[in-house]
C-alpha cells in the first residue's frame, strides 16, 4: 500500500476536523515558539553583553572594593571603603604591565542649566579613563593631571544631557552649570554610545576629574573604583597578580588575611555573564520543553479521543480493504503532520514574537538556527511517540465490532 | 462463461464467551454462481450476521470451507483477507457508512486508495463512472449531509462497484429507507444484475425485498431451511411505477 496515498488519507482526514486538528497542535505551536523566543532572547543578551564588553577592551581590569560581589555587580554606597590614593601611586609605581590607571567615584544628583535640570550621574575619573573605557570626544578637549592636581571644576557632558537641559541646540562648551550646588565648566562633550548591554543608557553622565567630585561633591578620600588597562591581553593574568600583590602590600593585608579588594578581569566579567545568560536560557528552554511535552500528550489525547469516534469509520476502511498496518500508519501520520505543521507555525510564531519584543522592549534578539532545527527533531519525534499507541490501538480493532460501535 | 463465485461447505461457526458457547452456524452448504441475485434470509439469531460476515471475509468459519472466486480463506493472513475484501468484494451497508464532510467522489473514491495500483488520474476516472452507473454523477460534490438517504446509498453502492468485485455483499441495505426509496434501491440492484451481469448477495429479513431477486435462502438457528428459486420474481421498477402519487398527509 504505497505512502503517498496514506499520506492523502491522513491529510483528507484532519481537513475534515480543521478546528480540531489545530486546537490539538496548539500546545506544539506554543511550546515551539516559546523555545525559540526564549533562545533567541538568551542569545541576543548573551551576544550583546559580550560585544559591549569585548568593546571595552578585554585588557580592561576593575578593582573592586570588597570581596562580596555577586557576579559582576557593585554594591552601591560606601560601607567598602578600602581603596584609596596611596593604592594609586603604588600601582603607579609598581605594576609594570598596565599602561592606563584610572580611580573612579560616583553620585547622582541634579544638573542644572538655569530654570532647567535633569537628573543624572557625575562620574569622578583620571584622563587615563577615555583610554580604559575607549570614550572619544565629539567637541572640545578633555581634562588634564593638572586639572586633577587642582580638582578644577571642568566636565565633559553626555548627548543625553545636553538633550536635557540644552534644549535648543546652542553649543554647551565653555558654558557653566552646577552639579546640586556646585558649578563645572563644560569642556568636552562626549560621542554618543547609546544603551549598554544592561539597558542603562551611556549618554546620560558627566565626566569630571575625580579630586574634584571627591571634595567638592562626595567629601571623601575613598575610591568606589578603580580601572586598569593591561599593555596587552597576554599579559593581563599577570597585570592582576602584580595589582594583587601591590594592593595587599599597600593595605598591610597579612598572608592570612583575605584580599579586602576585588581585582577582575574584562574576560572574567565576560564569562561569568555569559555562564549567568547562558544559565538563565538553559532554565527557559527547559521549560518551554515542558509544554512541548505537554503539547505531546495533548496529541496523544486528542488520538486516543480520535480513535473512539472513528471507531465506524476505521471499521469501514477495514472492511473495503484496509489492513491494520494501513490504519496505524494513517493515525499515525496524522499525528505527525499535526507535530509538524505545528513546529513550522511555532517556529514562525516564534521568530515573530523575538522580533516583536525587540521592536517594543529594545532587548536584542538572535535568532538561532540550532534552536530551528532542534525543535523540528523534537515535533517530529513526539508525533511519532505520542501518535503511536493511539494508532497501534486503531489497527487491533475488530472490523466486525467496529463496524457494529455505535 | 458461469464462474462459481462461492462455494460453501458445511460451514460452522462457534463463539465462546466465558463458559458459553454460542453454535451460530451449524453447517452450512451451498454455491453461488456469477450473475445469481441471492437473498439469504432470516430473523434475528438465525445466523444471517454471522454468515455474511463470513462471506465478507472479516471473520473465518470454525469448521468447513469457504472459496470466494476460486479461493480459499482459510489458509490467508488478515492482511492477505484485506486485499481479498479490497478486490472481489464490494460491501453495500445498511447506515450507508459514507465518509461524513466528504465529497461523494472522494467517499467512492476512497477502496481504490487502499488499491497501490491505480493510478490518482484512473481513480477518479472510475469513481465518476461508478456514480454515473449509480445515476448520481451531478452530485459528485456533494457530501452526505447534502444527500438524501437514498442518495447515500447510491453512492454506497457506486463506491461497492468502483473496484469491479466480483460479488456485491449488502446487508440490510433497504433498512434505513422508506418503501418508495427501497425500491428505486433495489431497481438499482436488478439494473446492475441484469443489465450489468453483477453477482450479488443480499441479506434482509423483510420478504417483499427478497421478492426481488432469484433466489432466496432461508436460516433458521445456523442452518439452512429452504434454498429456493424465486418463481415470482418480481420488478422493481414496475412496483415503483405502480405506487399512488401522494404527496401530502
Amino acid at each position: 500500500m504505497n505512502i503517498t496515498n496514506l499520506i492523502r488519507i491522513a491529510f483528507r482526514a484532519l481537513l475534515r476536523n480543521k478546528l480540531r486538528a489545530f486546537l490539538t497542535m496548539l500546545g506544539i505551536i506554543i511550546g515551539v515558539g516559546a523555545v525559540i523566543t526564549m533562545v533567541a532572547i538568551g542569545q541576543g543578551s548573551k551576544e550583546s553583553i559580550q560585544s559591549q564588553l569585548s568593546s571595552m577592551g578585554s585588557n580592561m581590569i576593575t578593582v573592586l572594593p570588597a570581596s562580596n560581589v555577586n557576579g559582576g555587580v557593585r554594591i552601591a554606597g560606601s560601607s567598602f571603603q578600602t581603596l584609596t590614593s596611596k593604592d594609586i601611586t603604588l600601582l603607579k609605581r609598581n605594576v609594570e604591565d598596565i599602561n592606563s590607571l584610572s580611580p573612579s567615584v560616583t553620585s547622582r544628583g541634579q544638573a542644572i542649566n538655569g530654570a532647567l535640570n535633569w537628573p543624572t550621574q557625575i562620574q569622578g575619573v583620571s584622563p587615563d579613563y577615555m583610554d580604559i573605557r575607549k570614550l572619544t570626544l565629539k567637541d572640545g578637549i578633555s581634562f588634564t593631571n593638572a586639572d586633577v592636581l587642582t580638582s578644577a571644576k571642568v566636565c565633559l557632558i553626555g548627548q543625553t544631557v545636553i538633550d536635557n537641559i540644552f534644549p535648543n541646540g546652542e553649543n554647551p562648551i565653555g558654558k557653566i552649570i552646577r552639579f546640586n550646588r556646585i558649578p563645572f565648566q563644560i569642556i568636552g562633550i562626549l560621542n554618543p554610545k547609546g544603551q549598554n548591554a544592561f539597558g542603562q543608557d551611556q549618554d546620560d553622565i558627566i565626566i569630571a576629574p575625580y579630586t574634584t567630585v571627591q571634595k567638592r561633591i562626595l567629601a571623601t578620600i575613598y575610591y568606589q573604583n578603580i580601572y586598569a588597562s593591561a599593555t596587552n591581553e597576554s599579559v593581563t593574568d599577570a597585570a592582576v597578580n602584580e595589582i594583587t600583590e601591590t594592593l595587599r602590600e599597600s593595605h598591610r593585608l597579612r598572608d592570612n588575611e583575605d584580599n579586602d579588594f576585588q581585582v577582575r578581569t574584562q574576560a572574567e566579567l565576560i564569562n561569568t555573564l555569559s555562564s549567568t545568560s547562558g544559565l538563565l536560557t538553559t532554565l527557559l528552554t527547559v521549560i518551554a520543553g515542558i509544554s512541548l511535552v505537554i503539547g505531546g500528550i495533548g496529541i496523544m489525547n486528542i488520538m486516543y479521543v480520535s480513535v473512539t469516534e472513528r471507531t465506524k469509520e476505521i471499521g469501514l476502511r477495514m472492511s473495503i480493504g484496509a489492513r491494520g498496518i494501513d490504519i496505524l500508519l494513517q493515525f499515525l501520520i496524522e499525528a505527525i503532520i499535526i507535530s509538524i505543521i505545528g513546529g513550522i507555525i511555532g517556529v514562525l510564531l516564534g521568530i515573530t514574537a523575538a522580533r516583536i519584543v525587540t521592536l517594543t522592549l529594545n532587548w536584542p534578539t538572535i535568532i538561532s538556527e540550532t534552536s530551528i532545527v532542534v525543535s523540528f527533531i523534537v515535533c517530529g519525534i513526539t508525533g511519532i511517540f505520542f501518535g503511536y499507541y493511539p494508532a497501534q490501538k486503531a489497527s487491533r480493532l475488530d472490523p466486525i465490532e467496529a463496524l457494529r460501535y455505535e | 462463461m458461469s464462474k462459481r463465485i462461492l462455494e460453501i461447505h458445511d460451514l460452522k461457526r462457534k463463539f465462546t464467551m466465558g463458559s458459553e458457547t454460542v453454535r451460530a452456524l451449524k453447517g452450512i452448504t451451498f454455491n453461488v454462481e456469477a450473475g445469481e441475485f441471492v437473498t439469504i434470509m432470516g430473523s434475528s439469531g438465525s445466523g444471517k450476521t454471522t454468515l455474511l460476515n463470513i462471506l465478507g471475509c472479516l471473520d473465518k468459519p470454525s469448521i468447513g470451507t469457504y472459496q470466494l472466486d476460486g479461493v480459499d480463506i482459510k489458509a490467508l493472513s488478515r492482511n492477505d483477507l484485506a486485499m481479498l475484501r479490497n478486490h472481489k468484494i464490494g460491501f453495500v451497508f445498511q447506515a450507508y457508512n459514507l465518509l461524513p464532510r466528504t465529497s461523494a467522489l472522494e467517499n467512492v473514491e476512497l477502496p481504490l486508495l487502499y488499491n497501490k495500483d491505480i493510478s490518482s488520474a484512473e481513480r477518479r476516472e472510475r469513481a465518476i463512472k461508478a456514480l454515473e452507473a449509480v445515476r448520481l454523477a451531478e452530485r459528485l460534490d456533494h457530501t452526505p449531509s447534502q444527500l438524501s438517504g437514498g442518495q447515500q446509498q447510491r453512492v454506497a453502492i457506486a463506491r461497492a462497484l468502483v473496484n469491479e468485485p466480483v460479488m456485491i455483499l449488502a446487508d440490510e441495505a433497504t433498512g434505513n429507507l422508506d418503501s418508495r426509496t427501497s425500491y428505486e434501491i433495489m431497481a438499482l440492484m436488478q439494473d446492475l444484475n441484469q443489465n450489468q451481469g453483477k453477482t450479488i448477495v443480499f441479506v434482509t429479513h423483510e420478504p417483499d425485498i427478497a421478492s426481488f431477486s432469484s433466489r432466496t435462502i432461508m436460516l433458521r438457528d445456523g442452518i439452512i431451511q429452504k434454498d429456493t428459486m424465486n418463481e415470482n420474481r418480481k420488478s422493481a421498477r414496475e412496483v415503483l411505477d405502480n405506487l399512488p402519487h401522494t404527496d401530502d398527509y
